[in-house]
Parts: structure tokens; sequence; C-alpha cells
């Protein structure tokens, strides 16, 4: 296997005037759960149908694990697991059967098929249910199964397009741990998308944004709350009137001033010039009783990469 | 390739137990089977089994039933959301396309096939002053053989249409009138021919034999077959699917 499982260089693919995914290039460690995130239209289940060979780039090329997606796509196809947009899973038969059918598709030895089917069911709890069929069941417990299908075959990568999107966050939080559990147990490259920011915080290695088939930034969480999250304080005290807020507001050092339940919640231009807005602050008659540097969510880089203020 | 046919077919067969596992679909069979299996054989008696007509009866009968199978191959799938992560799959395109057209063909055959042992018990119990009547091995092979290359353009017509059909019940409603011409063109074009050909053709008829007529029938549902699977296989293209 190749250190990088999936390269990409300008991937491009068009519909009509539309560009869904625009010179795309990105490097996706093996072993890692590399998440896409963006919003809904941005690109990202385009791009997973490129790089599966399940539509042909307008341009630009693409590896996925050493082959080309253009001239080796059943190669692609026939060494990595998916979760699209929809479960898949045949509704009239049972989890057993649904698992059996892959289970041939993958050609995994009779003998190996019983163990690895329960050994999946069992870590999702579907063990007791596996005769009932999939039609009768809730939406987490077929995302579940269909993730089970995603990495029955024990591929060296997975694809999932939004596998907790649907779900209530009880649903979501336990898919997610099973997943992340099952992707470090097996060592799998797990290939994200998502528009669930704390999702992508919480178990993603690396993050990509995408925004209008663009790609927007890829780094660590911390990289980009880093690079691309704005310095933000917390102050504390009492006094925080309007013309003080207009005081700072005026000042080029600030970038935007606002109250949060009693608090002054200021965000400076670049870090290190917090002290003399403080003494502003203070010299305006402001008692100030603490100053927190406040820590940038990705929900804070999401929003700033788009250009717009994040719902509160 | 084959285990992937076979592994295509064995998830069809289980879907197509389990839709018609139901009570309105085992209804259904239960008509069928009674309708083809005991009321013809025992309103028609041994003419059943040697009238020469009833060879293309069985030839013709299997393209109606097939139509009702066959339009869920791949517009089902679409509007049950199971053919994308299917193409995502390593099955091969032949792999895929053949193995529906494999799940359906056996069960309709397979159908076909039950209901011809049926009519003979049904003759044999309801005109036993005849004797006891049984095809010929000749009209065995001939039945068989037509019904199953006649089950097999039902099949592979179907698939085709249901690549790009927008919906199952799209995809019925053509096939219904395809089912139709493929039925009725032969009268059609037999009417609209001049009076001297009409006279020529029904020369020929009356004068070949049993045989040469079926060889030359079979040879041409055959030629259909494999034209309309190599059309089907031509246009199963994996984008255009998942992009309709």
């Amino acid at each position: 296997m190749t250190a990088c499982a999936i390269r990409t260089e300008g991937l491009t693919r068009t519909f009509g005037s539309i560009t869904a995914v625009s010179d795309l290039t990105l490097e996706v460690e093996a072993g890692t759960v590399f998440g896409f995130i963006g919003q809904s239209g941005a690109g990202k289940t385009t791009t997973i149908r490129l790089l599966l060979g399940l539509l042909e780039p307008t341009s630009g090329r693409a590896e996925v694990l050493g082959y080309d997606i253009r001239s080796e796509a059943d190669k692609v196809r026939g060494c990595t697991g998916v979760l699209l947009e929809h479960s898949g899973l045949c509704e009239r038969l049972s989890a057993w059967d649904n698992l059996q059918f892959y289970a041939r598709v993958w050609k995994l030895p009779v003998a190996d098929r019983w163990d690895r089917i329960r050994e999946l069911l069992d870590r999702l709890e579907l063990w007791e249910r596996r005769d009932e069929t999939v039609a009768e069941w809730s939406r987490g417990m077929r995302q579940k199964l269909a993730v089970a299908r995603a990495l029955l075959h024990r591929p060296p990568l997975v694809f999932l397009d939004e596998p907790t999107s649907g779900l209530d966050p009880v649903a979501a939080a336990a898919l997610r741990d099973d997943l992340a559990e099952l992707a470090q147990n097996d060592g799998t490259t797990v290939f994200l998308t998502t528009h669930n920011l704390a999702e992508a915080e919480k178990i993603c290695d690396r993050i990509g944004v995408i925004a209008n088939g663009e790609l927007k930034a890829i780094g660590t969480p911390h990289e980009l709350r880093e690079q691309l999250g704005s310095p933000r304080v917390r102050v504390v005290g009492r006094g925080f009137s309007e013309q003080v807020l207009a005081i700072l507001r005026a000042r080029p050092e600030v970038r935007s001033v606002a109250r949060e339940n009693g608090h002054l919640i200021m965000e400076p231009q670049r870090q290190g010039s917090v002290a003399p807005l403080v003494s502003i602050l203070v010299g305006s008659g402001v008692q100030v009783e603490e100053v927190h540097p406040m820590r940038s969510t990705l929900e804070d880089v999401f929003f700033s990469l788009l250009g717009e203020e994040p719902v509160t | 390739m084959i285990r992937d046919i076979w592994t295509v077919a064995w998830r069809e067969w289980k879907e197509l137990f389990s839709r018609d596992g139901g009570l309105s679909g085992k209804l259904g069979l239960l008509i069928f089977a009674a309708f083809v299996g005991i009321f013809l054989p025992w309103q028609l008696g041994a003419a059943w089994i040697e009238a020469p007509w009833v060879t293309f009866f069985w030839a013709w009968m299997p393209l109606f039933l097939v139509t009702a199978v066959t339009a869920d191959a791949f517009a089902g799938e679409r509007e049950r959301h199971t053919l994308e992560t299917l193409l995502a799959s390593r099955l091969p395109d032949s792999a895929i396309l053949l193995g529906k057209v494999l799940a359906t063909v056996l069960y309709v055959w397979g159908l076909t096939l039950i209901c011809m042992p049926l009519g003979l018990v049904t003759i044999n119990l309801t005109h036993s002053e005849a004797g006891l009547l049984l095809y010929s091995p000749n009209s065995l092979v001939s039945l068989a053989g037509l019904s199953l290359l006649s089950t097999l353009l039902g099949s592979a017509s179907g698939v085709l249409v249901s690549l790009r059909a927008s919906s199952v019940r799209v995809a019925q409603q053509n096939l219904s009138m395809i089912s139709m011409a493929l039925a009725f063109l032969p009268v059609v074009v037999f009417r609209a021919l001049p009076l001297e050909w009409r006279a020529g053709v029904l020369l020929y008829f009356m004068e070949a034999s049993i045989s040469e007529v079926v060889i030359m029938l079979a040879t041409l549902l055959a030629a259909l077959d494999i034209t309309l699977l190599l059309i089907a296989m031509g246009r199963f293209r994996r984008d255009r699917l998942v992009l309709d």
C-alpha cells in the first residue's frame, strides 16, 4: 500500500455550465481519518463519485491507493468500501442477507464470512436482530448496518458520505464512536464528508473545507483553528456601555466587538494587541475583572472561510 | 465472472421472493399457474398437447409474464436508492447486467416449466378416455427451448428499458407496449404484405414441417436475444446510471 491513500491534482468536474468540483488538489495519508466539510451542494458527493470512478473527471487526475481513477476505476472500487448518500441496503432483505450478498460480492472465503459478519454485527449490537428485514429498522440501525457493509471486506480505504446525516444526536454520537473504533482497529483510511463540524473536529485527523467546488483550506483541526480562527477574548467586568463599545469599534486594531451574556467579546485584528485594548477599557471607566482568550472552533474557521457570520 | 453473475442473480432471487412473498404476490402466481396449468389444459383437452399452435403459445406467453418482473431491474434499484452502492462495488458491468437477466429468466422460465407438467396432469385427469397423453420428446424440447428464448427476449428488452426508465411504473408501461408490439407485430406485418406474398408465406408454412418452423423461430429469437443483450451492455454506463 502507498503512504498516500488519495492524491488528486487539479481534479475538476463540470455539469454543463456548473462546476461541481474545481481544480481540487489534495493528499490523504494512509491510515488517517480525513474529513471533507462543506455545505450541501459544495461538491463533496461529486468528489467521492469521482474518486470511485463512478464519474469521469472533466480535467485533472487522481490516484486512489495508487490506482488511476480513469484507467483503473475497477481496481479502485475493488479495494474500497462505501457508504454513500443513501444507505444502499436492500430493505426487503434481512440484515444477514444484506451482508451475505456483499460478502459474496467481495469474495470473502466461505469459512471467514460467518465469523466476519458476526464480529461486525456483534460490535454494532445488531447481532440479535440479524434476521429482521431492514425495512423494519430505524434509520440509525440501518446506518450502522451500512457501516458494517462498508467495512465487511476489510478495505484499506472507506468513503463515508454524511454517515450521521438524519440521525438524532444520540444515535449520531454512537455511530461516530463505532466508526472511530472500527477504523482504528482495522487501520483503515477513512474519507468522510460531513456538514457536521463538531463531528469532523472530534474524529478527523485532517480536514479539508470545500465551498462551491473549491478547496478553501486543508490541515489538522488545530492547524485550521490556528491559521484561520480569529484570536477572540472574553472580558469579564462591569461598565460595558454603548459608548465604550463605540470607542472600541473606532479602533483600527479591533475587528469586532460585542456584548454577550454581560461579558464583552473582542476580536482583535492580530494576536498580541489585546493589552492596549484592555488599557483603553480601563481608561474608559470599565471595571475589568478577568480577561480570557477564547479558543476558536472549527465552526468559526468554516464561517470565516465562507465569509459568513455563524448563526447564533 | 460466472461467480459474480450468480452472486447478482442470488440477490435478485432473494428480492423477488421477498417481494412476491406477500399474499398478493403468492395469489398472483397461483392464479397464473391455475390458468395456464389447469384451466387452459382442462378446456382444450388433447389439443393442449397435440395442436401445432400450442408450441407458439409457449413462445408468446412468457413475454407478458416477464415484463412484470424485469421492469424492476434497474428502475426499482434507482427508486430504492440501492443502485449507486451496487455500482460502487467491485462487480463488473457485465456481471450486474447478466445477473439481473439470469435471475428474471430463471424465475419466469421456471414458472413456465412448472405449468407444463401441471397441464399434463390436468389433461390426463380430465380427459382420461383418450389414454395416457404425453408430450413427444421433440415437442418437449421445442416448448422448453422456445419459452426459454422468449423469456430471454423479454428479460433483455426489460433490462434495456429499465436502464433508462425513471421509475418502475414507467418501465412497466414501456415494456407492456414493447411486449404487445413484439407479440402482435408479426400479425400486423403479415396483413400489410401484398396478397401474393401472403399466399407465399402461407404456402411455406403449410408445406414446412413444424420442426422447420420451430428452428426458424428459435433462430430469430436467439438473434434478437443476442442483439438486445449487446445493446444493453453497450448502454450500461456507470456515470449515466449514477446521474440518472
